[in-house]
C-alpha cells in the first residue's frame, strides 16, 4: 500500500476558518490525521496585560465571529463573580435571549455550512436566508448583527421594550415556519442521509472519555449541557437538553436541528416571564481574585478562568473553546473513513477556528 | 428524494430575497451603531472618551483643544458616546459612507472659559 500524504488546506471551500489537516491516504482510505493550527492566532489573551477589565470585553467579544455575545457573557459572568456584583434580573433575561438569538444564527449557519459540503447549495441558501431575518432582528435591537456589545460588568447596555418583544415574537413566528418547512429536508432527505448516516461515528464511551463537549458530545448519547449550571436566567426557564444516541453525523445535525428550535421555545420563555426592572447595576473598584465561568456556547462548553490582582489590568485571562475540545474528535474518527467524507466529519464537529485559536 | 423541489418551484414565482441595493436602500434601524461624530464647539476636551476606548482610536489634547479619531481601528462600540459628559460625541444610526482616501478624522475646537463661580453669601443662609 502506497502512502500519500494530502493537505486538507488551510484553504478549502468547506471550511469557515483555516485549519490544517495532513490526512496519511492509503489508496482513499484514510489512514491518519494530523492537525495543524496557527493560521488565525491574534494574541488576544495577551492583550488582557494592557486593557482595562472593561475593555476587555470587547476584545473578548471579537474573539469568535458567530458566537460572540456568549463570550462576552461568559467574561462579565467571571468578572461579576470576583467582584461580587448581583446582576439584576431583568438584565439575565435580556441576556439569555440575545444569547439564544446567536445559538439559532450559529447552528442556521452550520446547517447552511454541512450543506454546502456535500453540494446541496439550495439547502445552504434557504438557511442562510432564513438566518437573515435573525440577523435584522439582532441589529434592530442592538445595534449591529453579529458582535453586539450588550454585555458590561453588572449588567446589559441596551433594554428591550414591549413593542421591541411583540416584533421578535412574530418574527419568531415566520422563522419556526420556514425552519419546519426544512424540516423533512434535512431529516429525511435520501441525498442527506446518504452522506452523513454512519459516517465519523463516536461512541458514548469515547466521547466521554475523549473530553467532547456540545452537540458532538449530546450525538452520541451523553446528556450533558452547561446551560444545565442553571447560569443568567436558566434557572427560571424550563429546559432539557437535546440527546440523540447514534454518534454519527446526522445525529450531530439532528441534535443542531432540534436546538434551533429549542431556542427559539426558550426566547419565548423567556420573554413571556421577564419581570421589570434596571438592566444595569454601576460597578466601582476593580477585581481582585480568580474565578472560572462556564457558559454554553453553540459549539459546546466554554470555559474562562480570570485572574486579576487589584489593578486595572487583568493578570492572566485564559480560555478554553469548545472546538478545542473537539478536535481530539477529529483525530480518533478520522482514520478508516474515504477521503471524500472528510470535508462532512470535519464540519460535523462544528469548527470554529479562529476561538481555538484567539 | 425531491423534498426541495416544491420549494425551488415557489421560490421562482415569489418575489425576491435579496434587495436591488444600490437603487433600493434599506433605512437604518434606530439605535444602529454607526459614525462617531463630535459637535467640536461642545466638546470638553475631558479625555474620558479617549481614556475608555478599547481600540484607542481617539486622540484627545486638552491644551491644544484638538479632537482626533481614526475611523479605521474605531470598532463602533459606541462607549465613547455613552461616556461623553457634555453629550457633544454621538452615534448616529447610519454607518460611515466609503471614501476615496484613508484619512483620519481631526478636529480643532476651542477650550470654553470656566464661568466665575458666584461665592455664597453668608448672611443667606437661614440662622
Amino acid at each position: 500500500m502506497r502512502q500519500t500524504v494530502i493537505p486538507f488546506g488551510p484553504q478549502h471551500p468547506v471550511l469557515p476558518e483555516p485549519v490544517h489537516l495532513k490526512l496519511s491516504v492509503e489508496d482513499e482510505v484514510i489512514s491518519e490525521a494530523m492537525p495543524a493550527f496557527g493560521y488565525v492566532h491574534r494574541g488576544l489573551e495577551k492583550l488582557a496585560e494592557v486593557r482595562d477589565f472593561n475593555q476587555m470585553i470587547y476584545v473578548v467579544e471579537r474573539v469568535c465571529g458567530i458566537c460572540s455575545v456568549l463570550h462576552a457573557m461568559c467574561y462579565t459572568q467571571g468578572i461579576e463573580e470576583i467582584m461580587g456584583v448581583e446582576v439584576p434580573p431583568r438584565a439575565k433575561f435580556l441576556r439569555v435571549i440575545w444569547s439564544e438569538l446567536h445559538r439559532i444564527h450559529s447552528h442556521l449557519l452550520w446547517l447552511g455550512l454541512f450543506a454546502d459540503s456535500f453540494g446541496f447549495e439550495s439547502l445552504f441558501m434557504q438557511c442562510w436566508r432564513i438566518r437573515e431575518k435573525v440577523l435584522d432582528i439582532d441589529e434592530a435591537t442592538t445595534g449591529n448583527r453579529i458582535i453586539v456589545s450588550v454585555n458590561i460588568v453588572g449588567g446589559v447596555r441596551r433594554d428591550l421594550s414591549t413593542e421591541q418583544m411583540d416584533r421578535i415574537l412574530s418574527d419568531l413566528k415566520e422563522i419556526e415556519e420556514e425552519v419546519r418547512r426544512l424540516e423533512s429536508t434535512i431529516l429525511t432527505d435520501y441525498m442527506v442521509r446518504k452522506r452523513t448516516v454512519g459516517k465519523g461515528v463516536v461512541t458514548k464511551t469515547q466521547a466521554y472519555e475523549l473530553g467532547l463537549v456540545g452537540p458532538t458530545l449530546r450525538a452520541s448519547g451523553v446528556a450533558q449541557d452547561m446551560r444545565m449550571l442553571r447560569y443568567a436566567a436558566f434557572d427560571e426557564l424550563d429546559f432539557e437538553p437535546v440527546v440523540e444516541t447514534d454518534g454519527d453525523c446526522f445525529a450531530r445535525s439532528k441534535v443542531r436541528f432540534r436546538e434551533v428550535l429549542q431556542s427559539i421555545d426558550l426566547i419565548r420563555q423567556a420573554i413571556s416571564k421577564i419581570p421589570e426592572g434596571e438592566i444595569n447595576v454601576k460597578v466601582k473598584g476593580r477585581p481582585d481574585g480568580e474565578a472560572i465561568s462556564r457558559v454554553e456556547q453553540p459549539r459546546g462548553e466554554v470555559l474562562y478562568y480570570i485572574k486579576a490582582n487589584g489593578t486595572k489590568n487583568l493578570d492572566r485571562l485564559r480560555i478554553r473553546t469548545p472546538t478545542f475540545a473537539n478536535v481530539v474528535a477529529l483525530v480518533t474518527v478520522l482514520p478508516g473513513m474515504w477521503l471524500s467524507d472528510v470535508p462532512v466529519i470535519v464540519l460535523s464537529i462544528d469548527p470554529c477556528i479562529s476561538c481555538t485559536e484567539r | 428524494m425531491f423534498k426541495m423541489t416544491p420549494n425551488i418551484i415557489r421560490n421562482l414565482v415569489s418575489k425576491k430575497a435579496t434587495r436591488r441595493y444600490p437603487y433600493v436602500v434599506r433605512a437604518p434601524f434606530e439605535n444602529a451603531r454607526g459614525e462617531i461624530f463630535n459637535e467640536i464647539l461642545n466638546c470638553n476636551f475631558c479625555g474620558i472618551c479617549a481614556a475608555k476606548c478599547p481600540s484607542r482610536c481617539i486622540g484627545v489634547d486638552k491644551k491644544a483643544a484638538t479632537w482626533s479619531c481614526d475611523p479605521y481601528a474605531c470598532v463602533y462600540c459606541g462607549v465613547c458616546a455613552e461616556a461623553c459628559p457634555s453629550g457633544s460625541l454621538q452615534q448616529k444610526w447610519q454607518y460611515r459612507a466609503p471614501v476615496k482616501e484613508k484619512e483620519t478624522i481631526f478636529m480643532k475646537g476651542e477650550i470654553k472659559k470656566a464661568e466665575p463661580k458666584v461665592k455664597k453669601q453668608e448672611s443667606d443662609s437661614p440662622d
